[in-house]
């Protein structure tokens, strides 16, 4: 699904931000991606979303090397990409309902469906009342539940959120993070984005864990736990 | 859901305001410069077909001291000359009051009073089927009486079709110039509206537009734009040439009737905003679909 090799990554003329990045995000898997402020989580998911190139390495999506890439395929990829950004990135002048449709739209689906799929969604998140509401007029966590609902709108087969629980009190966090696991039972390989380190270690998913500028892979705390039985006993 | 807003917010640009009218301003100019190049040619084409069956046959005064007697000797001279002439139709002389009347306005009024040699003028009606040889018949008068000119109109008509010709080609030049200066500004506005709308757009490419979709914003836009423009420009045209004929009404029965509009040009007043609209559109979207592939 994702594959990095050696990648390194550098806004514009600066120093990398990341560098050494080797990784593999197999279909289906769920990985969160951690860090301290700074660290490079935004910059991770960037590069995954292809928002930046890498500077150096070879990057791979959906088997694809993401280099050499038509503009038209990269739109392509993206359409099967779902991004909650971490400032939402919702467009202020549509209404909430606009907002979380334009996926569908982009991808050119039928208008009776996209009705449908948003109304579905905006009560799957619990918005049902702020259909026509444009963003502003929401609270932070209630915009942060229309990027998610518009990430996922499209059914994608990759879901990278950046701070999608940042927003929201501890109860919510949590709710959304059943409604990932949710869409990963379905098939949907989801990275998400935290330095909430509670969330990360109340779920046992594997952590891209940022640090020094490269990522280090944990596999999941229950699998670690095997391993570290099945070790003890050879 | 409400009535759907764009995608990207363009209409509450300051292009919003300034291009309709600039497309207005255009498409008036164009609008009357292409009527009054074609009313300079019917004109032109109406002063021909009525003028082509006259002469005028001048006849220098006499110098001084000469007789009466002598002086009619030598208009005889000439009408013989003329009545002579196969596909000649009718020989009239001017009165003394007509020619004072025809040179007033470069020469005076009183003129008949006054003492002024004078030449005579003998207007003649030709056979345009049959028309004489007037190079031949030129210079027969002039050797009857020498001086004598024949005026056939044709030179001072070639000077107005000259005229005609130069307004049509200006005409022209205006309609390329002022189309190229359009295209610009579309493709300044719209250049304008990629970049302020820069973030907007970046967000639609990250949920997967492709760059046609973005194009397609911008150029409903430009559409709407150059159609409310166009429309604007045709109305104050249309109202502009109903004004002169009002203002030329009393003069129009002396003149031909002119300033009706024919088919064509409603059309063009028509088409006009039509055409306008679609080569903004066009141009909005092959700059933006040419300034995206730059990026990167
Ligand atoms: N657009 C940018 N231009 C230049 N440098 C940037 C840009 N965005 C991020 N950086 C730099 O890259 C580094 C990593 O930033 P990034 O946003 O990826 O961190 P993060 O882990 O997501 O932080 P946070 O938890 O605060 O969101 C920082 O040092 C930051 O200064
Ligand atoms: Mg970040």
């Amino acid at each position: 699904m994702v594959r990095f090799e050696d990648v390194a990554t550098n806004y514009g003329t600066g120093p990398d931000i990341l560098h050494a990045v080797s990784l593999h995000l197999s279909p289906g898997s769920f990985h969160f991606v951690s860090g301290p402020s700074g660290s490079g989580k935004s910059s991770l998911l960037r590069l995954m979303y292809l928002a930046n190139r890498p500077s150096n390495g070879r990057m791979t999506l959906f088997g694809r090397d993401v280099e050499g890439l038509t503009r038209d395929e990269r739109a392509m990829l993206r359409r099967r990409i779902g991004v909650v950004f971490q400032d939402f990135r919702l467009l202020k002048h549509l209404s909430v309902a606009e907002n979380v449709a334009l996926p569908l739209r982009i991808a050119g689906r039928r208008e009776d469906k996209i009705r449908e799929h948003v109304t579905e969604l905006l009560a799957w998140v619990g918005l049902a009342d702020h259909f026509d509401d444009l963003p502003a007029t929401l609270s932070g966590g209630q915009q942060q539940r229309v990027a998610i609902a518009r990430a996922v709108i499209g059914q994608p087969s990759l879901l990278l959120a950046d701070e999608p629980t940042g927003n929201v009190d501890d109860r919510i966090a949590v709710r959304l993070l059943y409604l990932f696991e949710e869409l990963n039972k379905l098939g949907t390989t989801v990275v998400i984005a935290t330095h909430n380190q509670a969330l990360v270690s109340r779920f046992s998913h594997a952590v891209l864990a940022l640090g020094e500028g490269t990522v280090r892979v944990e596999p999941p705390p229950d699998s670690k736990a095997r391993d570290a039985a099945e070790g003890s006993m050879a | 859901m409400r009535r759907r807003p764009a995608d990207v917010p363009l209409a509450k640009d300051v292009s919003d305001r300034f291009l309709p009218w600039l497309v207005a301003f255009m498409v008036y100019f164009v609008a009357l410069a292409v009527i009054s190049a074609t009313t300079m040619h019917k004109l032109v084409e109406r002063w021909d077909k009525g003028l082509s069956g006259q002469l005028t046959v001048e006849v220098p005064p006499p110098g001084p001291g000469v007789s009466e007697t002598e002086r009619r000797g030598r208009i005889d001279r000439v009408v013989q000359i003329l009545n002579r002439t196969i596909g000649v139709e009718e020989v009239a002389l001017y009165g003394a009051e007509e020619i004072a009347e025809l040179l007033e306005p470069w020469l005076g009024a009183g003129l008949a009073e006054q003492d002024l040699p004078l030449p005579e003028m003998i207007a003649v009606t030709i056979d345009t089927e049959a028309p004489p040889d007037l190079a031949v018949l030129a210079e027969q008068l002039d050797e009857a009486v020498p001086g004598t000119l024949l005026n056939d109109h044709k030179r001072w008509l070639g000077k107005f079709l000259d005229l005609a010709r130069t307004i049509q080609i200006f005409a022209g030049a205006i309609v390329l110039l002022v189309g190229s200066i359009a295209v610009m500004a579309v493709v300044f506005v719209t250049r304008t509206g990629l970049s302020v709308h820069r973030e907007v757009i970046e967000i639609l490419h990250l949920i997967g537009a492709h760059d046609p979709y973005i194009a397609r914003q911008f150029q409903r836009h430009a559409l709407a734009l150059g159609l409310r423009g166009g429309a604007i420009g045709s109305v104050f045209a249309l109202a502009t040439i109903l004004a002169i004929g009002q203002v030329l009404g009393p003069v129009e029965s002396a003149l031909p009737p002119v300033l009706s509009l024919s088919a064509a040009e409603w059309g063009l007043l028509v088409l006009l905003p039509i055409v306008t609209a679609a080569v903004a559109m066009v141009t909005a979207r092959l700059t933006v679909l040419g300034t995206l592939t730059r990026m990167p």
